[in-house]
């Protein structure tokens, strides 16, 4: 077989090729990491999926009008804690400063980390809903039996009267979820075998 | 169109054992078909591999349909008895949970080794390099690689339909979108991580394909083909790998991370570490929707060459053919959560992709109406590719409605999860892609393997899997409407009527697949010798210059294009 002269620019030819999709590739590869950070400061700043918005300053606006904001409580699995709001709901103004208070207790003999998450629905109110203090920005630590109360202090963004999208909207509800807050450990572990009846599907 | 007017500078090489043409001491068997660089060869075992997964994967889904024909549940637990040794009542909930695995199964075997290699590692490596006037692929060992890790791949998702998946039961039942926190801590065995690994190997072999494509395309071309004369499934390959390029690292970065959330303790998608399952939605989703112009864009190609060869005329609007196809990936690419509608995104997210969606839509028709134009006016035979090809366009189109109006945010809130996508998203790809593999196998038998195959059995398994297809899936669009929800075993009596139409429809096209067996093995024990063209004037791209089958090394003399 004989080689052209023109095989040797080939071959440059696809080695550039070979690079600018092996570069690509690479580039989507990363892009799917960096979505993670993206993502989690995308939230923050659109308050998408209901994430709410911590501030440092109270708002200086109040209005006439009044929302309703009712809270809500769960704890993971393998947490044994009671978790609960103290008052199921307030009415407050647009833009009022209000702390409303959660109660933790741990009912187990042992001592237990948990750290809350939050959201807030209907989602497209996150970006309004701000939080000045909250127990969630926090890990708590409960001895047993230990029972505590927990601050969170927020107020609705006055601004949320204007889009189309929350101007109708006459009650939020504050949800959190405390989850154990120990080193995760792998869930992809096989129990030894005759355990594994127990619970089956 | 390209090819047409072609010049040869020396005839070619009618030997039949063309792989001793210059003096090759002659392969062994183990040496031609397990050490292959020969793109004519690596497609052929591409093809042979993709009817073997078809008809596991289409077995597993005739087993949910016979499960499906009446209410209750009357095949599993036999099943989950028999393959997994349950006893009493644990066969129950082990068939219930081996129904989401058959599904799951299903659906990864279709796509992943089924479609995917018959269209693109299959019918593409086979004639992409001939159309264009190339030798071979740009790197011929890198495509024998890319064939040596779909095998393992599929072995890997293969293996775990019988290893642990959930606590006491076996095989990941996730569904295709493994959807975490179902797949991380929903299924602590290893079932999981063998399907997440057997997709991480796949996607390899299929970035490797993508880059011997475009590495191919771009630098192979014979003198004087330019893009804008290259043939239109090769435009349509090209576009493919450019869309498995830039969609499959982000599937494989998705799945890393469901991978590490559930062995090494990150918490990517686990809220109680500040994850967020919804992420996994749209890094899957950012893969998935261009992965479904992937199944179908190179379908698009061979149908334009089928339409446009037995309609004798070249195809209609063939740059804008060319541009529409390159215009369904751009966009495809920016669809991606129509998929989510019901995850909670604002109205104004929702709006816009319910915009992008729609506008996908007028490419898609541009192709449909030049297709039509192709045919009008020409004088068309119907031959067995050309019925497959012109069911695919009538099929296609009818999935592609029910895509507009799945499309709706507000419709798909209803739709979302039930029978109706089900049946929608078959239409295009079960009736559309397949009918496309289907035109394509009938126009390049021949040509492969230099026999004729028995036109009565092509058009009788065009028809028996016509009205198969159709009496599976049509039904489904009913049973949507009524809300049934699709991945379940069992269902309320309401729907029984439907199910039983759609059930039987499986078994005809169950047959429909045999006699496309028959069909093969009858044409290889008749030898009826196809001869260079059996397609006659209307077949002008390169292949058809060659003889049948091809010689071992094709073009060493370059063809010239005018």
């Amino acid at each position: 077989m004989t080689v052209a002269p023109q095989s040797s620019r080939k071959k440059r030819g696809n080695g550039v090729v070979v690079g600018a999709c092996l570069a690509f590739a690479a580039g989507m590869l990363g892009m799917a990491y960096a979505a993670v950070p993206l993502y989690d400061m995308f939230c923050r700043v659109t308050g998408y999926n209901g994430t709410t918005q911590r501030v440092e300053q109270a708002s200086d606006v109040i209005l006439d009008q009044k929302i309703r904001v009712t809270f809500d409580a769960n704890t993971a699995a393998g947490l044994p804690w009671e978790f609960k709001p103290v008052q199921r709901e307030v009415d407050l103004r647009i833009g009022e400063t209000v702390q409303v208070m959660y109660r933790a207790k741990n009912i187990s003999s042992k001592p237990s980390t948990g750290q809350a998450t939050f959201n807030v629905t209907p989602m497209e109110a996150g970006a309004y809903f701000n939080k000045l203090e909250c127990f969630c920005f926090t890990e708590t630590t409960l001895q047993p039996g230990e029972e505590m109360e927990m601050p969170v202090v927020f107020f609705v963004d006055p601004e949320i009267v204007k889009p189309v999208e929350t101007r109708d909207i006459k009650t939020l509800t504050l949800s959190y979820t405390f989850y154990p807050r120990e080193p995760s450990k792998p869930v992809a572990e096989v129990k030894a075998k005759g355990e594994v009846d127990q619970n089956k599907l | 169109m390209a090819g047409t007017a072609v010049q040869h500078d020396q005839r070619h090489d009618h030997s039949d054992h063309a792989h001793a043409d210059h003096g090759h001491k002659p392969l062994t068997f183990f040496q031609r078909w397990f050490l292959s660089t020969n793109h004519k060869d690596i497609g052929t075992l591409y093809l042979i591999f993709a009817i073997v997964a078809g008809i596991i994967g289409g077995t597993l889904s005739v087993f949910m349909r016979a499960e499906l024909q009446e209410p209750g549940i009357q095949i599993f637990h036999g099943l989950a008895q028999m393959v997994y040794g349950f006893e009493g009542d644990a066969a129950i909930d082990g068939g219930k949970h081996m129904f989401n695995v058959f599904t799951t199964a299903h659906a990864l075997i279709m796509i992943f080794f089924m479609v995917m290699p018959a269209l693109i590692g299959g019918f593409a490596n086979w004639m992409v390099p001939i159309m264009i006037g190339a030798p071979d692929m740009a790197f011929p060992r890198m495509n024998n690689i890319s064939f040596w890790l779909i095998v393992p791949a599929f072995l890997l998702v293969l293996l775990s339909m019988f290893v642990e998946g959930p606590a006491g039961a076996y095989g990941a039942g996730g569904g295709w979108t493994i959807y975490p926190p179902f797949s991380t801590s929903g299924m602590p065995g290893p079932a999981m991580d063998l399907a997440i690994l057997g997709l991480h190997v796949a996607g390899a072999s299929s970035i490797l394909g993508a880059i011997n494509f475009i590495t191919t395309i771009l630098n192979m071309r014979a003198p004087g083909m330019t893009l804008h004369k290259m043939p239109l499934f090769a435009w349509s390959v090209l576009i493919t790998a450019f869309l498995l390029l830039l969609s499959l690292p982000v599937l494989a970065g998705g799945i890393t991370m469901l991978l590490t959330d559930r062995n090494f303790g990150t918490t990517f998608f686990a809220p109680e570490g500040g994850g967020d399952p919804i992420l996994f939605q749209h890094l899957f989703w950012f893969f998935g929707h261009p992965e479904v112009y992937i199944l179908i864009l190179p379908g698009f190609g061979i149908v334009s060459h089928i339409i446009s060869t037995f309609s004798r005329k070249p195809i209609f609007g063939y740059l804008g053919m060319a541009y529409a196809m390159v215009a369904i990936g751009a966009v495809g690419f920016i669809v991606w959560a129509h998929h989510m509608y019901t995850v909670g995104m604002s109205l104004e997210t929702q709006r816009y992709f319910v915009f992008a969606t729609m506008v996908i839509a007028v490419p898609t028709g541009v192709k449909i109406f030049s297709w039509i134009a192709t045919m009008w006016g020409g004088s068309i035979r119907f031959t067995t590719p050309m019925v497959w090809a012109i069911g695919f366009i009538f099929l296609f189109t009818v999935g592609g409605v029910t895509g507009v109006q799945l499309a709706n945010a507000g419709l798909d809130r209803a739709l979302h999860d039930t029978y109706y996508v089900v049946a929608h998203f078959h239409y295009v790809l079960s009736l559309g892609a397949v009918f496309a593999i289907f035109a394509a196998w009938y126009y390049w038998f021949p040509k492969m393997s230099g026999y004729m195959y028995s036109e009565f059995l092509g058009k009788l398994h065009f028809w028996v899997m016509f009205v198969g297809v159709n009496l599976i899936f049509f039904p489904q669009h009913f049973l949507g409407l009524a809300g049934m929800p699709r991945r379940y075993i069992d269902y309320p009596d309401a729907y029984a009527g439907w199910n039983m139409v759609s059930s039987y429809g499986s078994y005809v096209a169950a047959v429909g697949v045999l006699i496309f067996l028959f069909g093969v093995a009858e044409a290889f024990a008749r030898k009826r010798v196809a001869g260079d063209n059996p397609w006659g004037e209307g077949a002008n791209t390169l292949e058809w210059q060659l003889s049948s089958p091809p010689p071992f090394h094709q073009w060493e003399q370059l063809p010239r294009i005018r």
